[in-house]
């Protein structure tokens, strides 16, 4: 009862929504880079919100199932097929044993998630199984997945083979210039008016070095008064999206693999509505930073919750 | 203290601008009443040197209310200047370390910089009692705090990737135990045997913040014996 992985693919990890409340022994949170993805993915078969699912980053994943089920894929746009027909992602599938699911490589959106009916079942450590490579945590030991790993899920029986897709308009779009909106926060006053200026009306570039711990931009140089303070700063919690600028300027998207502690300043946090465009998109994308503030985006949050559990799903 | 907006669900309080017990004693009461005061709608803190970091369910509460919270809660504590022991309620652990060069690759360089011989160094890193300022870094990394300022020592300007577990570091006036193998640029003077960091055991580490800590230099013979390995150092 379970997925064989045939091929990991580039980088593909179990995760469920993430784990939470750790952070006092030093434990980040993990979990999917593109969150409204994951949740879409789960809700499509109907299963919990924190199920387990797959995360696929790029592509050139193979995937096995050893069981009938429904499965659901969301997220990036590499092509996909079931035994080399194509199928569509946003959309749930039954499936057989023996059936064979392959990805091809995304263009312009590279988080994919697979969720497979009732979610992978895998022992939880410290309440999640999302997966952070570098605490040997989460996953089936801690780690990426790897051909021949084996995956436990449930079989469902086909007698109920109606299948679902998310609308055109509840889906998100991963293409264009990308525009972050900010938090201004923690150490924003050490960022002179200039600083400022030249963090919101200049075009950043994605570099090559994101990770999940973080994304590192290229632009012009934004400088802390803290660059220069003898002794600096002392560390401190670094929360989701927060935006550290080292002393060569260049910001840094601290996403979900972050260390929970630094001691960098900050000027700000990504709002978390827009990190998947962020972390969908592939090195050399164009990025701008726009303010807005806690309570508009807590509004916006609200709103996003409302539009989410609103929105109803095509039964074909 | 001063409160500042960290991100869209997240209040940062500062309670000082400095390494000091009080300081640090001041973060872990105020976490321990915003727990209890706030409950479920936090869903996470950080504990750090002078502040707090708190996360809160933005669908379930806003910020004005935590403001509110934290004023009431914290209000009384602010002013209150008996409350301010450092030590209250916090429990002293003592770590065995095994110090030598062979274990403490970083020990001749600190010699050669301060002027101390090796045996002086490892008495005056035994000779305080550590408060834990943080955890972070990595699962289980504690942040002690403070050495003796004639062993405080800069980072190395390039970094071990390799550096084993149980590795005993010092960084500027901060000393530390690798929980587990990992790059790193603390300057190494020893090797503790003790597990920091077990995900099958519970608690999962032998210090929490807040929480007092004394190195004891032990033999070869006793390190491995309590289960020490010599890993590798690159």
């Amino acid at each position: 009862m379970s997925v064989k992985i045939i091929q990991p693919g580039i980088l593909s990890l179990v995760q469920d929504a993430g784990r939470f409340g750790k952070h006092s022994i030093g434990l980040t949170n993990g979990g999917p880079l593109d969150r409204l993805s994951f949740a879409w993915a789960n809700r499509l078969l109907d299963n919990d919100s924190n199920a387990c699912v797959i995360e696929a980053s790029i592509g050139g994943l193979v995937l096995e199932s050893q069981v009938d089920t429904q499965i659901a894929i969301t997220g990036g746009d590499a092509t996909l097929s079931i035994n080399q027909i194509p199928i569509n992602s946003w959309q749930s599938y039954s499936i057989k044993s023996g059936d064979k699911i392959s990805f091809g490589f995304a263009q312009n959106a590279t988080r994919h998630y697979i969720a497979v009916k009732g979610g992978f079942n895998l022992a939880p450590m410290f309440d999640s199984c999302a997966t952070v490579v570098r605490e040997k945590l989460g996953g089936l030991n801690g780690t990426a997945l790897q051909a021949g790993d084996i995956i436990p899920c449930a079989s469902f029986s086909l007698n109920d083979t109606s299948q679902h897709k998310v609308n055109l308009i509840d889906r998100p779009s991963y293409t264009g210039d990308i525009t972050l909106r900010v938090i201004l926060g923690y150490q924003q006053s050490t960022f002179s008016n200039l600083d400022k200026a030249r963090f919101f009306n200049n075009t950043f570039t994605l570099s090559d070095k994101c990770d999940r711990m973080g994304f590192r931009l290229s632009g012009p140089e934004i400088s802390s008064e803290l660059h220069t303070k003898q002794g600096g700063m002392l560390s401190e919690g670094i929360c989701y999206g927060a935006i550290q600028v080292p002393a060569d300027g260049q910001p840094i998207v601290l996403l979900n693999d972050r260390q929970t502690i630094g001691g960098y300043p900050k000027i700000g946090s990504v709002f978390s509505l827009d990190i998947p465009k962020l972390t969908q998109r592939l090195p050399g994308s164009t990025i701008h930073f726009e303010a807005i503030s806690m309570d508009e985006a807590q509004r916006q949050l609200h709103l996003a919750q409302y539009r989410y559990q609103h929105a109803q799903l095509h039964t074909i | 203290m001063r409160i500042e907006v960290a991100g869209e669900n997240s209040l940062i309080l500062y309670f000082g601008e400095t390494t000091a017990p009080e300081i640090s004693a001041k973060v872990q009461r105020a976490s321990k009443k915003l727990s209890a005061a706030l409950g479920d709608v936090i869903i996470d803190q950080v504990t750090s040197y002078a502040s707090l970091l708190l996360i809160f369910d933005p669908l379930a509460i806003d910020q004005y209310a935590v403001r509110k919270i934290i004023h009431k809660t914290l209000g009384a504590d602010e002013s209150s200047t008996n409350e301010n022991s450092a030590s209250e309620s916090s429990t002293l652990v003592e770590l065995p370390v095994y110090y030598s060069e062979e274990s403490g690759p970083e020990l001749s360089l600190i010699s050669k910089n301060s002027g101390l011989s090796i045996e002086e160094i490892i008495t005056l890193h035994q000779s305080l009692t550590y408060r834990v300022y943080a955890i972070g870094f990595a699962p289980g990394f504690a942040f002690l705090g403070q050495v003796d300022e004639r062993i405080a020592s800069p980072r190395l300007s390039t970094p071990r990737l390799k550096v084993p577990r149980g590795a005993v570091g010092i960084a500027d006036r901060q000393t530390a135990i690798y929980p587990d193998v990992s790059p790193g640029g603390w300057n190494l003077i020893g090797l503790c045997p003790t597990r920091m960091f077990d995900p099958n055991s519970t608690p999962h580490m032998p210090v929490s913040v807040g929480d007092e800590v004394r190195f004891k230099g032990i033999s070869k013979d006793e390190f491995l014996a309590l289960g020490g390995e010599i890993g590798d150092y690159q």
